[in-house]
């Protein structure tokens, strides 16, 4: 809807300004969707979708766990499946048989929330991935920051948890280094790649399928080299679409798998 | 809502990118965010999570529950089977006790009674010798009786003459007797034809010889 839509804005904007004008690329303002107000608290389109998506979700999963039983229907099948990825595939091969129970609900709701809203971005009619916008992406790592420091200081202590940063048996003179390298590491690198990795992902995708099919849209209104032009553009367009699918797909893996990373080795006895 | 905000960002477009940088977040969604990932965790931590994990608690004690169950049965089938063979070899073992038993049993009881037996069949034997004896014992009374009267008879005939006298009939009688046990009267001078085998045996078959002699005689 939203691409379409753009391509039909995109051509009466260049219609409006002279038959077969200049095409004007995507530019990063195609994200600000403000729905309700303007400026700084403006309520957007991504948080209506995000909005919609959280009810989807709970909604199914509430409907296809309800009655969970020994023997699985097929609705509770499928689900346990989806389940399974992210509680044996992610949490238990990260954190290890012993803790990864407390924090599957935590992985669970990650790697769904971002994986619908990820594959929002191809699904009409919203054509628009949430995680496209850093808000989002920072209040999930938020919450996985928050969480794994937390309980890497529950468990070894305040002291004990910047000390654990450093691996053992290192030679003394390299520790003051390492440690603040480490440091970097789990305060400001980790978050940050998160967010930017999952943001970064689905804001190119999303730019890059906006670009081929407001080009393709644009040859359309052009001549007859232009409209011949506009069918490969179409395809490179639906290939690109099938690409930002397995993209989505990883990106959310990658977050819940790096979530689940980070907590484990804020619960590991040594570095 | 695209329609309109595509055209503004084409008219104003200095505008828009001075205040929306893509790296800038937009506060308000920041916040949605968090609301989203706390009411989605609230969700799936309290409502999914718990049945699901509940669902493989119960599938994997219900596995389990029959796995320990299977082999509950086994061994109580083993058990049983060792129960068994132990009921078999001792009701062998009794079984070759009481037939042994009965055999000795046996064998005493045929002991026993051929100990009857015998005592029975030596009790019969030795009445049976016994009655012979009397018997003997009667007949040679009864016969020293008849044979004496008899010969009193047959001599009075034959000589003639009365031998009612008491003291000489004794007299004569035992004098023949005595002559008789003797071996002076010889069976041959009264009887047709005697065996020969006679002759040599004892006092005691003479006895008997006599007696028949005697009949014999009475017979002629």
């Amino acid at each position: 809807m939203i691409l379409t839509a753009l391509a039909a804005g995109t051509t009466t904007a260049v219609v409006a300004e002279e038959g077969g004008g200049e095409f004007h690329t995507p530019s990063p303002d195609i994200f600000w969707l403000p729905l309700i107000g303007d400026g700084q608290w403006a309520i957007t389109e991504q948080m209506v979708w995000g909005g919609v998506s959280v009810i989807v979700l709970s909604i199914a999963m509430i409907a296809l766990s309800k009655n969970a039983a020994i023997v699985p229907s097929k609705g509770q099948w499928l689900m346990e499946g989806f389940y399974n990825f992210a509680r044996n595939g992610i949490a238990r091969d990260m954190i290890g048989t012993k803790h990864f129970l407390k924090f599957v609900p935590l992985l669970f709701s990650l790697f769904s929330l971002i994986l619908l809203n990820n594959w929002m971005g191809i699904i009409p009619p919203v054509m628009n991935p949430t995680m496209g916008k850093i808000g989002f992406p920072i209040a999930l790592v938020l919450v996985v920051y928050v969480v794994y420091h937390w309980i890497g200081i529950k468990k070894h202590g305040v002291k004990g948890y910047f000390a654990h940063m450093v691996p053992d048996g290192l030679p003394g003179w390299i520790k003051p280094a390492i440690f603040f390298l480490e440091l970097i590491t789990y305060f400001i690198t980790r978050p940050l790649t998160l967010a930017l990795r999952l943001f970064g992902n689905m804001f190119a995708g999303h730019m890059l399928i906006v670009l081929f099919v407001s080009a393709g849209a644009y040859f359309l209104t052009q001549g007859v080299v232009f409209k011949l032009l506009s069918v490969p553009t179409f395809i490179m367009a639906a290939v690109m679409f099938v690409f930002e699918a397995l993209v989505q797909f990883l990106q959310a893996y990658v977050f819940t798998l790096l979530s689940a990373s980070y907590i484990a080795g804020a619960l590991a006895d040594d570095h | 809502m695209q329609f309109i905000a595509t055209p503004s960002t084409v008219v104003s477009l200095a505008a828009a990118e001075g205040e929306k940088m893509p790296l800038i977040p937009h506060i308000p969604e920041l916040i949605f965010g968090l609301v989203m990932i706390g009411i989605l965790y609230w969700v799936v931590s309290t409502k999914v999570v718990p049945n699901l994990e509940k669902a493989y608690e119960e599938r994997r004690a219900a596995i389990e529950g029959g796995m320990e169950q299977a082999e509950e049965a086994q061994a109580q089938a083993q058990a049983a089977l060792q129960q068994y063979e132990a009921q078999l070899h001792e009701a062998r073992t009794e079984a070759n006790a009481i037939r042994e038993e009965a055999r000795a049993e046996g064998a005493s009881i045929v002991t026993e009674l051929r100990e009857k037996a015998q005592a029975e069949a030596n009790r019969i034997t030795e009445s049976a010798k016994r009655q012979i004896e009397a018997e003997r014992q009667q007949a040679v009374v009864s016969l020293r009786s008849e044979v004496g009267a008899l010969s009193t008879t047959l001599a009075s005939r034959i000589v003639g003459e009365s031998l009612e006298d008491d003291v000489r009939q004794k007299g004569m009688i035992d004098r023949f007797l005595a002559d008789l046990e003797a071996g002076q009267i010889r069976p041959e001078k009264v009887g047709v034809a005697a065996a020969p085998a006679t002759e040599s045996t004892d006092a005691e078959q003479g006895v008997l010889d006599l007696g028949t002699e005697g009949n014999s005689g009475q017979d002629a």
